[in-house]
């Protein structure tokens, strides 16, 4: 009973890749072995039908018009923000924004609640592992209001230091924006503590959720985070749509970030009043295909279950941390006690970038480089590294090929 | 001067040798190895200003001006960027500016690495090849002053 029951709980890898049709390119002459899922995921074949679909079906503008089409692309694309409102746990459908990607959605917030609540000697905190598109928004936003950016430090295992992370907060600090998982290391911050702590002060926070939301539960109420930034291709879905959930009072209280047509309620030369949530930051035509099929994703992942979906990568991530850690000269960057399915590593003194392209050679798709993450890449002294992240449809035998890829490498290379 | 080889010479030359390999990992050994034979830069040329930079790997490049033609050094911390590197200066160094503007420069596409030239932002191949044009241009207006 036991043992038929472990079964059911497995995820069937083979037929998941099945729903996958890139997965039977080949790369080179050799079968594609799709190793950059943190950089992007690869498509099921019903979030390709659902694009296909609303193209063939129903292509109309949403929420204007009074025809057929119009009412059931309208429909189609509100479906999606019910989906993702359960998908977080978000309170409302209203607090659910659509963007274009995560970068957007920290945009958004640091143009609109950043501009009318930061000002001079504020202080706003990020990490040492933050991606680009974490730091350059509040950048440019410290630097326009001459507020103070701070950062938390890290140790060699690439975990934040919670106790100077504390020490950073005080009164002055207005927002706490950190990623959830980091897409360099992998490292799962603990969210919830930061979040504690910075409400403690006053602080808002914000979760860059770009990573995690493919690998872990998400459930901004019991985070209690004020906003959370996601993007849909890395979780299976398309690229160009993305979400923005943010507390409905601070939402309500924000100014738009775009004018234009649908963010609008009445508009006179004299003064034009915006629209309710959430259609006041969704200014212009939007990215109706891609957030229709947004929806197919989040319903793919739900019928195979996100329990079984982790189980299966959290055994790939063990799998090939013992695996590579066996190769002579490879060095693991990033050895968090809780990560998500991505493994960054060097060889000795071998270029990634060099690394990469042999491994490309054998149809092994990684990621090289510093991946958008140079503050993080600086304090490991590197300027790169190659990085591995796994998918629900990765299976032991690729990770096997990525082995004898890298061994193959590292004989030309050395 | 009349041994001079052109740059279409050079680059047939390049065709060629590739055409032997049967297999992509043997270009990539010859690559590897032109790469790891390439000489070093003089420390007192990697400064800033020679830098040709990508998002990966970082080239650095030098030129000089002698007798009516360009002649090339560079380097990169990356040994396949510095194997392409190597081709490109047997192909371009000794060349008269005017060649250096106008080459075409299709071996890269003939022998399969086109891709290193892609605008992926991965390394510094390409801005290198608009560099080494660069300083071709550079020269033969220099030039043009000169004789005017």
């Amino acid at each position: 009973m036991i043992e038929s029951a472990t079964i059911q709980n497995k995820l069937d890898v083979y037929s998941v890749r099945q729903q996958f049709p890139i997965l039977n390119r080949e790369v080179k002459g050799k079968p594609l072995v799709y190793l950059d899922n943190a950089a992007t995921s690869q498509k099921p074949q019903v979030v390709i039908d659902a694009l296909v679909n609303y193209y063939t079906d129903y292509n109309a503008n949403v929420h204007r018009g009074i025809h057929t089409l119009a009412e059931e692309a309208t429909m189609a694309f509100e479906r999606t923000r019910d989906a993702v409102q359960q998908f977080i746990n978000a309170e409302s459908r209203e607090q659910v924004i659509y963007t274009r990607g995560t970068t957007e959605g920290i945009n958004l917030v640091s143009y609109t609640w950043g501009r009318q609540n930061i000002k001079a000697g504020d202080e706003i905190i990020v990490s040492t592992i933050e991606h680009h598109s974490n730091i350059v928004p509040w950048q440019i936003l410290c630097e326009e209001k001459g507020a103070k950016l701070r950062v938390i430090p890290i140790n060699d295992k690439g975990e934040l230091l919670m106790e100077e992370f504390e020490k950073l907060l005080n009164p002055k600090t207005k927002l706490v924006s950190i990623v959830h998982a980091s897409n360099a290391l992998g490292t799962i911050n603990p969210v919830k503590k930061i979040i504690d702590a910075a409400h403690k002060v006053g602080a808002l926070v914000l979760i860059d959720g770009a990573q995690s939301t493919v690998h872990l539960d998400i459930d901004v109420q019991e985070m209690d985070c004020d906003f959370f930034v996601f993007s849909s291709h890395k979780l299976y879905g398309p690229t160009g749509i993305g979400i923005l959930y943010g507390k409905k009072d601070l939402l309500d209280a924000m100014p738009p970030f775009q004018g234009g047509g649908e963010m609008i309620k009445e508009v006179t030369f004299e003064k034009t009043t915006y629209n309710d949530l959430p259609y006041k930051f969704e200014a212009g035509t939007p990215n109706i295909a891609d957030t229709i099929a947004l929806k197919a994703a989040l319903d793919f992942v739900n019928e195979i279950g996100k329990e079984k979906i982790r189980r299966h990568e959290e055994e790939l991530l063990a799998y090939a941390t013992v695996q590579l850690g066996q190769i002579p000269g490879l060095r693991i960057i990033g050895r968090a006690k809780e990560k998500v399915s991505v493994i960054s590593f060097v060889v000795d003194s071998l270029h990634p970038q060099d690394i990469g392209i042999l491994l490309d050679n054998r149809g092994i798709a990684v990621r090289t480089g510093h991946h958008c993450a140079e503050p993080c890449m600086r304090f490991f002294e590197i300027p790169g590294t190659v990085r591995a992240s796994f998918a629900m449809y990765n299976t032991k035998e690729e990770i096997d090929e990525l082995v004898n890829g890298l061994q193959k490498a590292i004989k030309m290379l050395s | 001067m009349s041994d001079h080889k052109t740059i279409s010479e050079i680059e047939g030359e390049i065709v060629e040798e590739f055409s032997l390999f049967d297999s992509w990992d043997d270009k990539y050994e010859y690559i590897i190895d032109l790469g790891k034979k390439l000489p070093p830069l003089d420390q007192k040329f990697k400064i800033d200003e020679n830098r040709v930079r990508g998002c990966q790997s970082t080239v650095y490049l030098v030129a000089d001006y002698r007798d009516g033609r360009v002649f090339y050094k560079a380097e990169s911390d990356a040994v396949i960027v510095k194997g392409l590197i190597s081709m490109l200066i047997r192909v371009l160094s000794g060349q008269k500016p005017d060649d250096i503007v106008n080459a075409p420069l299709n071996f890269i596409r003939e022998i399969g690495m086109m891709t290193h030239l892609a605008q992926t932002r991965s390394n510094g191949l390409l801005a290198m090849v608009k560099q080494m044009k660069n300083y071709g241009l550079a020269f033969k207006v220099k030039d043009s002053f000169v004789n005017q």
